[in-house]
C-alpha cells in the first residue's frame, strides 16, 4: 500500500490553518510532458481493452486462419490443377476479410472517446490536439503494420512451400516484398484512413459504416454498370476499388490490363490516408471537444 | 486563479454563456451555482479550453489553458464522471491519463487510495456505480496534484458518506492553498462547502459573493403571526404597520412581520386585543433566496398536468388551479431583506 501524497499532518492541511504563503506547489517532480509520453499512453489504452484484443486477434485469425484453409483445399485437390498463378496470391482472401478488423479498431480507437465523452479527459490531459491524433496515428498504424506483416509473412511462407510445387510460376523477390511488406502497408494506412474518418465523423457506427462503404460499393456498383456508355467508369471503380488494389499487390490484378500496378496502390491508398489526417488534424483543432 | 473576462458562448441561436466575468481565487472553495442548463459545464469546457468561447476570454494564471505551461500539472478537471471506457479498468484508464501527462506512474497508487478505490483499481468500470465512477473522475482529477481544480457536480449520485467525504476533501484541497472550483445545482450543498458563490442563471452572473454576504443578504428573519379570523387578521395588521413594522400576508393566512421583536408583536396584539394562533420565529432559507434568485433563469421548469392527477389536491383542501406563471413570487422579496445588487441582471430578457 503506497502512502498518499497528501501528508496527513502537515501545517496547512486541515480547514481553518492558513494556508501555504505563495500559493500551492506539488511535491510531485514536474516534467513536461512529450510526444512519447502521448504515444506510450495510447498504447496503455489500446491494450487495456478487451474488445481491441479480440478485434486483433480475430484479424490474425482471418489472415492465418483463411490462408491455411486455402492451402489445404488447393493441395487437397488433383495434382493436374497446376498453373501459372503465383502461389503467393492466395492469401488475398483472408486479408480481404481482414480489412473489417483494420477499419473497425481504426474508427473505433478515436470514435470511443468521443462516444463515451473520455475525449475531453484526454485533451484536458493533453492539451495539444495534434499530439492526440499523432499519437493514436503512431500507435495503431504500427500495430497492424507489424501484426499484418507476421501474419501475411506466415501464410505466404507457408503457400509458397506447400502450394508452391503445384504452379508454374516462382515467385520473384518484388513478389514477395508486395505479398507481405506491400499489403501491411496497405493495410495500416487503410486503418489512417479509418482513424481519419473516425475522428472527422465522431461516431463509431456512422464511421464504420462510411468506410465500410467506401471500400465495398465501389466494386458493387460496378457490377451494375452494363451500359457501354458507362465503361469508363465502371473500369475506373473495378480498378480502383480497395480490393483491387489489394489484389494488385497480391499480382492477381483483373486482366485489362490499365489500372495500378506494382506498389502503385500503396501510394494512393498514402495519399488518401495523408488527405483524410490532414482533414481530420483541421477538423480537430478547430471544433469544440 | 481564474478569471474570465466577458465570456461568451453562443450555439447557433442559442446564447448558452453570456458575457460571463468572475474571478476564482486560491486557498478557498468557490461555489458555481445555477439551474439545470443555465451555462455551468459550458463554462467549465471553456476554461479548459475544450470548447473555444464566442468572444471574451477566461484564463488560468495569466495564461489560456492551451498556452499554459505543463498545464495537466497545473489543472486537474472531473467534468463527466460516466466520461471512462467502460471495458478499462480503473487503474489502466489512470495510468493512461499519467503517461499522456507525463506524471509519474506512482501517482495512479497514490490517487486511487485518496478515493478509496484501491480495492477495485483492476475491474473494469463498466460496472461501478455513479459514486464510485465519481471517485475515478476525482482521481483523475487528483492526478497531476495541481494547484487548480475544477468540479462539475462532483456529488451527484454519492451516499451521505461519500458526499460528506468530497465535502471535506474540498476544504482539504483549498487549505493547501489550491483553487477549488464546484459547481453545484444544489444550494444546501454549497452553503456547507463553498466560502464564495458564484450563481449563474441562462448563462448570465447572478451573484459573486463570499457565502457569509450571501446569507446576509438572503436571509432575513421575520415572525410568522397568524390570528384566528379575517377580521382580526386585518385590525393585527394595521395595529402592528401603525408600530413600524413591514407584514406580508403569506397564501395560508398568516403574517410574516419583519421590523419587530415576538414580545413586541404580542404586547401589540394583546392592546389590541386580538387572540394569536401562531406567533414564531423564522428565517428565510437559502434555498429560498437562491430559488427567488434564478427563478426567472430557469429554463426546464414542469407545467400543471391535471388530467393525470398528479396535482389533485388531496382531499379536505379547497383545489388548487394550474401553478400560475410567476409561482415563484409565493415568496417575494422580504421587506427586511438587502437588496441584492445583482438580481437587476436578471431582468434583462435577451436571453430567451
Amino acid at each position: 500500500m503506497s502512502t498518499p501524497q497528501l501528508p496527513s499532518q502537515a501545517p496547512g492541511y486541515w480547514p481553518g490553518t492558513a494556508p501555504a504563503a505563495g500559493g500551492f506547489v506539488s511535491p510531485v517532480p514536474m516534467r513536461k510532458a512529450t510526444l512519447a509520453d502521448a504515444v506510450l499512453a495510447e498504447w496503455t489504452k489500446i491494450r487495456s481493452v478487451r474488445s481491441t484484443m479480440w478485434t486483433l486477434g480475430v484479424m490474425v485469425a482471418l489472415i492465418v486462419g483463411v490462408g491455411m484453409l486455402i492451402a489445404v483445399a488447393v493441395q487437397g485437390s488433383s495434382p493436374a490443377e497446376t498453373n501459372t498463378a503465383s502461389p503467393l496470391a492466395l492469401g488475398f482472401i483472408g486479408v480481404l476479410l481482414a480489412t473489417i478488423c483494420v477499419i473497425t479498431l481504426g474508427v473505433l480507437t478515436i470514435s470511443s472517446e468521443y462516444g463515451t465523452g473520455l475525449i475531453r479527459t484526454t485533451l484536458t490531459a493533453c492539451p495539444s490536439r495534434s499530439r492526440v491524433l499523432t499519437a493514436k496515428a503512431v500507435v495503431f498504424s504500427l500495430l497492424t503494420l507489424v501484426i499484418t506483416l507476421v501474419s501475411t509473412l506466415a501464410v505466404a511462407a507457408v503457400h509458397s512451400s506447400v502450394l508452391g510445387s503445384r504452379s508454374t510460376y516462382e515467385p520473384t523477390g518484388g513478389d514477395w516484398l508486395r505479398a507481405t511488406v506491400g499489403v501491411s502497408l496497405f493495410m495500416a494506412l487503410l486503418g489512417l484512413l479509418s482513424l481519419a474518418v473516425g475522428a472527422l465523423v465522431r461516431h463509431s457506427a456512422g464511421a464504420i459504416t462510411i468506410m465500410l462503404g467506401v471500400v465495398l460499393l465501389p466494386m458493387i456498383l460496378a457490377l451494375f454498370m452494363m451500359m457501354d456508355s458507362l465503361r469508363g467508369v465502371r473500369d475506373a471503380l473495378l480498378q480502383y476499388s480497395i480490393p483491387a488494389e489489394l489484389a494488385v499487390l497480391y499480382g492477381t490484378a483483373s486482366g485489362t490490363g490499365a489500372g495500378p500496378t506494382g506498389w502503385e496502390p500503396v501510394w494512393i491508398m498514402a495519399g488518401l490516408a495523408a488527405v483524410g489526417l490532414a482533414g481530420a488534424y483541421a477538423a480537430l483543432a478547430r471544433r469544440d471537444a | 486563479m481564474i478569471e474570465a473576462v466577458g465570456l461568451t458562448k453562443r450555439y447557433g441561436a442559442k446564447t448558452a454563456v453570456h458575457n460571463l466575468s468572475f474571478q476564482v481565487r486560491p486557498g478557498a472553495v468557490t461555489g458555481f451555482l445555477g439551474p439545470n442548463g443555465s451555462g455551468k459545464s459550458t463554462t467549465m469546457r471553456m476554461i479548459l479550453g475544450l470548447d473555444m468561447p464566442t468572444s471574451g476570454r477566461v484564463t488560468i494564471g495569466g495564461h489560456p489553458y492551451h498556452k499554459l505551461p505543463n498545464a495537466p500539472r497545473q489543472v486537474g478537471a472531473l467534468l463527466d464522471a460516466k466520461a471512462v471506457h467502460g471495458g478499462r479498468s480503473a487503474r489502466m484508464h489512470l495510468l493512461s491519463l499519467a503517461q499522456l501527462a507525463g506524471i509519474p506512474a506512482r501517482r495512479v497508487d497514490e490517487v486511487l487510495g485518496v478515493v478509496g478505490l484501491q480495492d477495485v483499481a483492476r475491474k473494469r468500470s463498466k460496472g461501478f456505480s455513479l459514486g464510485m465512477g465519481q471517485r475515478l473522475g476525482i482521481a483523475a482529477a487528483l492526478l497531476g496534484d495541481p494547484a487548480v481544480l475544477l468540479f462539475d457536480e462532483p456529488v451527484n449520485g454519492l451516499d451521505p458518506e461519500g458526499i460528506l467525504w468530497v465535502r471535506n476533501l474540498m476544504k482539504r484541497l483549498a487549505a493547501e492553498g489550491r483553487t477549488v472550483f464546484v459547481s453545484s445545482h444544489l444550494m444546501s450543498e454549497m452553503a456547507l462547502t463553498a466560502d464564495h458563490l458564484i450563481v449563474i442563471g441562462r448563462g448570465q452572473l447572478l451573484a459573486d459573493m463570499s457565502v457569509k454576504d450571501f446569507i446576509s443578504a438572503n436571509s432575513a428573519d421575520f415572525a410568522r403571526v397568524r390570528a384566528p379570523e379575517p377580521e382580526s387578521r386585518d385590525k393585527l395588521t394595521a395595529a402592528l404597520v401603525e408600530a413600524g413594522a413591514q407584514v406580508l400576508p403569506e397564501p395560508d393566512g398568516a403574517l410574516r412581520v419583519t421590523g419587530l421583536t415576538l414580545p413586541r408583536i404580542s404586547d401589540i396584539a394583546h392592546d389590541a386585543d386580538i387572540r394569536l394562533w401562531e406567533l414564531s420565529p423564522h428565517q428565510a432559507s437559502l434555498e429560498e433566496a437562491y430559488m427567488r434568485m434564478t427563478q426567472t433563469a430557469v429554463d426546464y421548469r414542469s407545467t400543471a398536468d391535471r388530467r393525470h392527477g398528479f396535482q389533485a389536491p388531496p382531499p379536505g383542501l379547497p383545489p388548487t388551479g394550474p401553478v400560475p406563471p410567476n409561482w415563484g413570487e409565493a415568496y417575494p422579496a422580504l421587506p427586511g431583506e438587502q437588496p441584492n445588487p445583482y438580481t437587476t441582471q436578471r431582468d434583462s430578457k435577451d436571453v430567451r
